[in-house]
């Protein structure tokens, strides 16, 4: 078992990052938050302090993470805080709108840079101090649209794919130093980042839900999760249907 | 779209566009569909919280503490905030909600705007009476903090405004000093109304909290037969039983009610009859005031047809002739439920303009929708309610007609004042026209 008594978050403003933060103070955690909107950032440390108890820490501080210059004085920052960190956990990202990026490669490769590039930075400053430190856990939401790509949404999907690769490899180099690597694969979760789908099917999850999923699986140390489970099997039928076929599928 | 219904299921209307809401602001919905109305968890039966051809803004994700005062008892929080919520923060530090309705699944914001009430009615008001401030957001830009002595006027018409002046964004209540998570509750039988009158007037003065359950199918001399639940928050305890939630859930929609003639007849009967521990006994909080909480997705066994509640209040010089008229009504129809419960409201007098709780007896009940029939019931009701010179609770009504909306809640003119220009509900296009 990891223990999650000190951890940083980045991103805690998407729904499933502060489900998961209120799931860690529940459990005692002191929590460092780092997240762009300077007043949802507020509003969530608010919250976390009436949650905790005298002897938990909620500190934060408002940063735009696609500022990859930045990583390292926030995780400083995080671990002056907290006194060090027992875990990491990389929330942030956007939704990008497919059809605006097909028209502006701009945007698509900013979209690439948000969702991909910064991750990969503040996974290697992390991964880092965790070797040296030799104990700790790494978790990043990922998603199963980076699993394979699809018409629908190919800038998020190859961007989240760099990310569960990079984890990949980062897991197989830390998995000897007593660092777990955890990548989060989350399906469809009923959040306001998608607040325009329509969520009347099954396959919609709670952030919350996904946040007990997310805490289990960062103290367990696994490697890969599908949030929920069953996504597991959806993905593993989407990866094996073969190329000729899957590219006249309307996905 | 996902559907976004009240918890009978009825009336069953969807709005154009379901907006979630992540800031304390009305989005600039210039292409949205208008009217629009804040939805919270759905918890209310009927359309106070339905918005056909309109827009919904879901609260849900507008759910956090603000602050707590844990030596006074003062929380602030947003307005998409569980009763849950609240009390699993506050009970351990020695607080519960001063005011609370038969279900925690409810929000704040929801508990605020319907000035819902609990089995302590008699003895400390209704919710709108424990509310300190709130923060309104009205679609002008305006954004309004109401005290009771500031903006004193929009603070009456919210409580209990069916969230047609606006926006919540947050509430502050004023909880209450309790000693544990733990009910002190005595039960009695009652053998009919007379009875009931007796044993209640003199529960009242020694229990917080009183209500009654009734068999509404007895009739001739058991007619208003029941049991009569009184209890008080218990005190300091040296051992505390050990509780553990369980929680199961209605798996499906059955094809039709569960709650039908004969399921009834048999269940009150039993439930009559069930053995009771007049001696008293401790009971946990959850399972104390939310007994149907436990079973997630009851509304389910009324059928994909749904279920009506009709609750009135009578006038106390009235209440037991006319409730006697009402049992009468309902036992005559053979219609009824599981869940009939009478309760009488204290003489505090409600913060809001269109506040249901006043002085009187409350009678609530379910019923399956049987069509045709049970409206016709309800017109009957309605007739003895009207006669009574009572009133029907807007957050359990799906049907009442204009007429009697506006006999009954007189202020209804005034508080129009206060509404939102762009808001309105199901609801109250239904009960102004």
């Amino acid at each position: 078992m990891n223990s999650l008594n000190r951890v940083v978050i980045f991103g805690v403003t998407s729904a499933i990052a502060e489900q998961t933060a209120r799931q860690l103070v529940q459990n005692g955690a002191s929590i460092y938050c780092i997240g762009r909107n300077p007043d949802k950032l507020n509003r969530i440390l608010a919250d976390l302090k009436v949650r905790a108890g005298s002897d938990q820490t909620i500190a934060g501080v408002s940063a735009d993470l696609t500022d990859t210059h930045q990583h390292l004085a926030l995780i400083e920052q995080a671990n002056e805080a907290l006194g060090g960190l027992d875990a990491a956990l990389i929330a942030h990202g956007t939704l990008p709108d497919q059809k605006a990026c097909e028209a502006d490669v701009t945007l698509t490769l900013q979209e690439i840079e948000t969702n991909a590039l910064s991750v990969v930075s503040l996974l290697s400053l992390l991964a880092n101090q965790f070797e040296a430190q030799g104990k700790g856990v790494i978790a990043a939401i990922s998603s199963v649209a980076g699993d394979r790509g699809r018409q629908s949404n190919y800038v998020y999907g190859a961007a989240k794919g760099m990310v569960s690769l990079f984890m990949q490899g980062l897991r197989n180099r830390l998995a000897s130093k007593g660092v777990s690597v955890v990548t989060i694969k989350p399906g469809f979760v009923d959040s306001p980042m998608t607040a325009s789908f329509d969520k009347s099917g099954p396959l919609w999850a709670k952030p919350e839900m996904v946040a007990k999923g997310i805490v289990n699986a960062m103290q367990k140390g696994k490697g890969e999760v599908y949030l929920p489970w069953f996504w597991y099997i959806v993905m593993q039928i989407i990866k094996h249907i073969p190329e000729a076929i899957f590219k006249r599928l309307s996905l | 779209m996902s559907q976004l219904l009240s918890w009978n299921r009825l009336p069953q209307c969807s709005p154009d566009k379901i907006y979630t809401l992540t800031e304390h602001a009305i989005p600039g919905l210039a292409h949205a569909p208008h009217p629009l109305l804040a939805y919270g968890n759905g918890r209310s039966y009927g359309d106070v919280c339905l918005n056909d051809r309109g827009t919904l803004l879901h609260t849900c994700a507008l759910d956090r503490f603000i602050s707590f005062d844990r030596t006074s008892g003062v929380l602030r929080c947003e307005s998409g905030v569980t009763l849950q919520s609240i009390l699993q923060l506050v009970v351990p530090h020695g607080w519960f909600l001063a005011s609370t309705p038969g279900t925690q699944y409810a929000t704040i914001g929801g508990a605020l705007a319907n000035d819902v009430h609990g089995k302590n009615h008699h003895a400390h008001g209704s919710f709108g009476n424990h509310v300190r401030a709130f923060e309104l957001i009205r679609s002008t830009g305006e954004v309004l903090l109401c005290r009771p002595d500031q903006n004193a006027e929009m603070f009456r018409a919210t409580i209990a405004g069916l969230g047609l002046t606006g926006l919540l964004s947050w509430v502050e209540i004023q909880l209450m000093p309790v000693n544990n998570p733990w009910m002190w509750v005595e039960a009695q039988r009652f053998s009919n109304l007379e009875h009931f009158w007796q044993l209640n007037k003199e529960a009242e003065q020694h229990w917080p909290y009183t209500v009654a359950w009734i068999d509404c199918l007895a009739s001739g001399n058991s007619q208003g037969r029941g049991i009569l639940f009184t209890g008080k928050h218990a005190a300091n305890q040296t051992h505390l039983p050990s509780y553990k939630a369980r929680s199961k859930r209605v798996p499906f929609d059955p094809p039709i009610s569960l709650v039908n003639r004969l399921s009834l007849r048999s269940f009150n009967a039993l439930y009559y009859r069930q053995p009771l521990k007049p001696q008293g006994s401790l009971c946990h909080y959850a399972p104390y005031f939310y007994p149907l909480d436990a079973i997630q997705d009851w509304n389910r066994i009324y059928g994909h047809k749904g279920f009506y509640q009709y609750q009135c209040v009578l006038p106390p010089e009235v209440a037991s002739e006319a409730t006697a008229q009402l049992l009468d009504a309902i036992a005559q129809s053979g219609q009824g439920s599981f869940l009939a419960v009478l309760k009488t409201f204290g003489t505090q007098e409600s913060v809001g303009l269109l506040s249901f709780a006043r002085p009187g007896t409350t009678l609530a009940l379910d019923f399956p929708n049987l069509g045709n029939k049970t409206l016709q019931l309800f017109h009957r009701l309605d007739a003895i309610v009207s006669e009574a010179g009572g009133a029907l609770y807007p957050a359990k009504d799906a049907r009442m007609p204009a007429s009697l909306f506006q006999s009954g809640f007189p202020n209804w003119e005034r508080f129009s004042d206060f509404i939102d220009p762009a808001f309105s509900s199901h609801f109250w296009r239904r009960v102004t026209l």
